[in-house]
């Protein structure tokens, strides 16, 4: 099953090559990974998409939560939240379908950011079902190239805490 | 030299933070970017530097020094080459848990990504093989960072740190200021244990038929060796230990079931199999233990009290998970536990295992074997030796034969299964140990591969007993050659290559002698214990091909053991 886990780290040099490392070295899949400052500076979160049955999302959460740069470990997954992903679609074009491209945007809310003799270029936020079927739709025009940036997500209530030996004294879910 | 607040150069910082740890040897080999360093070394007189001949005897030895006496193990070593030398070190301290400190020498920070001379991105090379790592950039973060490593290092689930240090940073001046107290603001080991759950479990255990200790390295590391043993021997429950776990519990005390797993004991398997109630104390279910996960221990309720939070429900999935330090954990359990299990039933159908398929070798051939020589080693030493063995197959005999009766005599890389650990290893725990001999057991092969720290021994005439056990094979590839890969004994004869090894010993200036007779074993023990003016050195050259047995082959459940040789003939 797909979870979303949400990661502050100590924003420090090599904490991303950390987290990273530790899903190679252990053969976690890692779907998606994005980080970004947050409202403290010396904090990053990590937005982590992944894949895996029980025991390997609460092997990974816990191989998070030991590395010394993490803070806090939160599997999104089940809880109510925002998530959003931003893709720039490049797509190829004639001067007889330009409009049907644009029109097409309009109902995925994607913008025309730019636009070439030869393509243009759509940018479009949505979750990651959106972009999927955008793509799915503009596929038959001819993509160029496709750029995302990884979803990132927050928790609508106070964020479910992973409880671990960080955030309990000593106990851990069964 | 005053330190409060005094502005000192890096270098000078450097051993003022090494004395406020209490670091009393550091296991290095100098290099250009580690020049001020050396430089301010030549006046220090708080620690002793050894000087090994490669880095990776460096790291051994930390790590031999830190588990034989329990504190952290320092390795310095220059940049480049010196610090990619130490990485199958580091792994084995990451692997086995060992609190060890490497300081690696860093070329300047201005130079740093050019590929510079003797560049290395060590921080990037060891970031999967340590606890953590630190590279220090800035003058003012060298004291904090250095009291940061020895705390990672030594607090939780102990392991190795390596810290980078430019050339530069190294020549800077800045106050120093020691701060004892850390804070860390990710990393907060639980130490406590849940005490609902430690009461779960005392009840648990309380009413159990078939209770058995399942003990691991975390026991000794949390030195809780005595609270062990007063709760086996008090509630009358068996205990089995992996290889790392020997010595945590008394190796002839009826209660002790030997080692469990792969080479284990009979009996200690079949306890595993068979037992209702398995507490599983600072251990992790690794595969050398588990065999076949499926079939391990199949009907029991499984307590498991680990440091470490990755380690429950990584390889097997446990009942009862108890997150905390395995001192504190027991000595509640033991408040908690006030009545005992009975258990007389069960040591009774435990010691009927044990006549069943009792640890055997072949006597009276006149051949020498090295259960032998390991048995004379524990008789002549009276149980009261460090003994730090190498890789392979006398590794396995050690942990079958010696019977270790107190923590931090048994050291042996675990985990990583280094071979060449044992020569450098056991120097580092000679320099820690004083009141107890120490040996260092190693087969011909793993020998060779840190041979040049013979000169470490013997320019220290550290009052080491070297102990070869020489088959002329990769003894334990050997035997896996024989049994699952067709006899076809590809590249682990070392009879025609191997040189002499007395005169190697010889021409490092340590004496030497060599048998292949077990009438001799006796008096050559003997010289080694009475020998103190250096080190010494044994060869006992034992029978080629023998196996250790019992064994159960690599993804079988550990209940099918294979007792002997099925086609014992063929090497009459």
């Amino acid at each position: 099953m797909k979870h979303t886990i949400s990661v502050l780290v100590e924003n420090k040099f090599g904490a991303l090559n950390r987290v990273a490392a530790m899903f190679s070295a252990r053969g976690f899949n890692l779907e998606s990974i994005a980080i970004g400052e947050t409202e403290d500076p010396g904090i990053s979160r990590m937005t982590i998409v992944t894949r895996g049955d029980d025991k390997i999302i609460g092997q990974i959460v816990k191989q998070l939560n030991r590395l010394i740069d993490t803070l806090k470990v939160v599997d999104l997954t089940d809880a109510l939240k925002i998530e959003r992903e931003l893709a720039l679609i490049s797509i190829g074009y004639h001067k007889s379908n330009r409009s049907e491209i644009i029109s097409l945007c309009e109902i995925f809310k994607a913008n025309v950011i730019d636009i070439t003799p030869k393509a243009i270029t759509v940018e479009i936020v949505g979750t990651p079902d959106k972009i999927e079927s955008a793509i799915k739709i503009f596929l038959p025009f001819g993509i160029r190239e496709i750029a995302r940036s990884g979803v990132v997500a927050l928790s609508r209530n106070e964020p479910v805490i992973v409880k671990t030996s960080k955030e309990t004294n000593g106990t851990l879910t069964t | 030299m005053s330190t409060k607040g005094q502005t000192l150069l890096g270098a000078e910082i450097f051993f003022e933070c090494l004395k406020k740890e209490g670091v009393d040897y550091i296991f290095g080999y100098p290099g250009g970017a580690l020049l001020k360093i050396y430089e301010k070394l030549y006046d220090v007189d708080h620690l002793k530097h050894i000087l090994v001949r490669h880095e990776q005897g460096a790291t051994h030895m930390a790590e031999g020094y830190a588990r034989a006496t329990g504190k952290v193990g320092v390795v310095l070593v220059t940049s480049g080459p010196g610090a990619t030398n130490t990485v199958t070190g580091i792994a084995n301290a990451y692997m086995d848990s060992s609190p060890i400190v490497v300081f690696t020498g860093q070329v300047p920070t201005h130079l740093i990504g050019n590929d510079a001379f003797q560049e290395a991105d060590i921080l990037g090379i060891t970031r999967p093989i340590t606890k953590y790592n630190f590279l220090v950039k800035d003058i003012k973060e060298l004291a904090p960072t250095i009291r940061k490593a020895f705390y990672l290092a030594k607090s939780g689930r102990p392991g190795p740190v390596l810290v980078d240090l430019p050339k530069d940073v190294m020549n800077q001046s800045c106050a120093f200021h020691f701060q004892d107290k850390v804070d860390i603001r990710g990393y907060k080991p639980t130490f406590q244990g849940h005490s609902k759950q430690i009461k779960k479990a005392a009840s648990k255990i309380l009413h159990a038929k078939r209770p058995l200790l399942y003990v691991g390295g975390g026991v000794i590391m949390s030195e809780a060796a005595k609270e062990l043993t007063f709760f086996a021997q008090s509630k009358n429950i068996p205990v089995t230990t992996t290889l790392q776990g020997l010595g945590a519990f008394p190796g002839d005390e009826p209660l002790s079931l030997g080692m469990l797993g792969m080479h284990g004991t009979y009996w200690a398997n079949q306890a595993v199999s068979n037992c209702d109630v398995m507490i599983s104390l600072g251990a992790r279910f690794d595969d050398r233990v588990t065999g076949k996960l499926e079939t391990f221990s199949p009907n029991s309720y499984k307590i498991h009290v680990d440091i470490d939070p990755t380690n429950i429900d990584k390889n097997i999935l446990v009942d009862l998970p108890i997150v905390g330090d395995v001192k504190h954990i027991l000595s509640e359990l033991i408040v908690e536990l006030n009545d005992a299990p009975d258990t007389k039933e069960w040591l009774a159908q435990i010691d009927g295992w044990r006549k069943e398929c009792p640890l055997h070798y072949e006597t009276g051939d006149g051949k020498l074997r090295t259960e032998y020589v390991l048995e004379r080693i524990t008789e002549k030493t009276n149980h009261n030796a460090v003994v730090v063995g190498d890789v392979g197959q006398h590794q396995m005999w050690i942990a079958q034969y010696i019977k270790f009766n107190s923590p931090r005599t048994q050291i042996s890389s675990a985990g990583l299964g280094t071979m060449g650990f044992s020569l450098p290893a056991a120097i580092g725990a000679a320099f820690g140990i004083k009141d107890k001999p120490v040996f260092s057991i190693s087969g011909d092969g793993g020998f060779m591969m840190n041979i040049q720290e013979l000169n470490t021994a013997a320019y220290n005439k550290l009052p080491l007993k070297i102990v070869l056990i020489n088959n002329s094979y990769l003894g334990m590839v050997r035997q896996w050659q024989e049994l699952f890969h067709d006899q076809k004994y590809s590249f682990t004869n070392l009879s025609e290559m191997n040189p002499e090894y007395q005169k190697v010993v010889e021409s490092f200036g340590i004496p030497s002698m060599s048998t292949d007779n077990p009438d001799e074993v006796d008096g050559i023990i003997d010289k080694m214990l009475a020998y103190n003016d250096g080190p010494i050195f044994a060869e006992f050259k034992v029978v080629k091909e023998d196996m250790v047995f019992p064994m159960v082959p690599a993804g079988a459940s550990i209940s099918d053991m294979m007792i002997k040789r099925l086609n014992p003939k063929t090497f009459v």
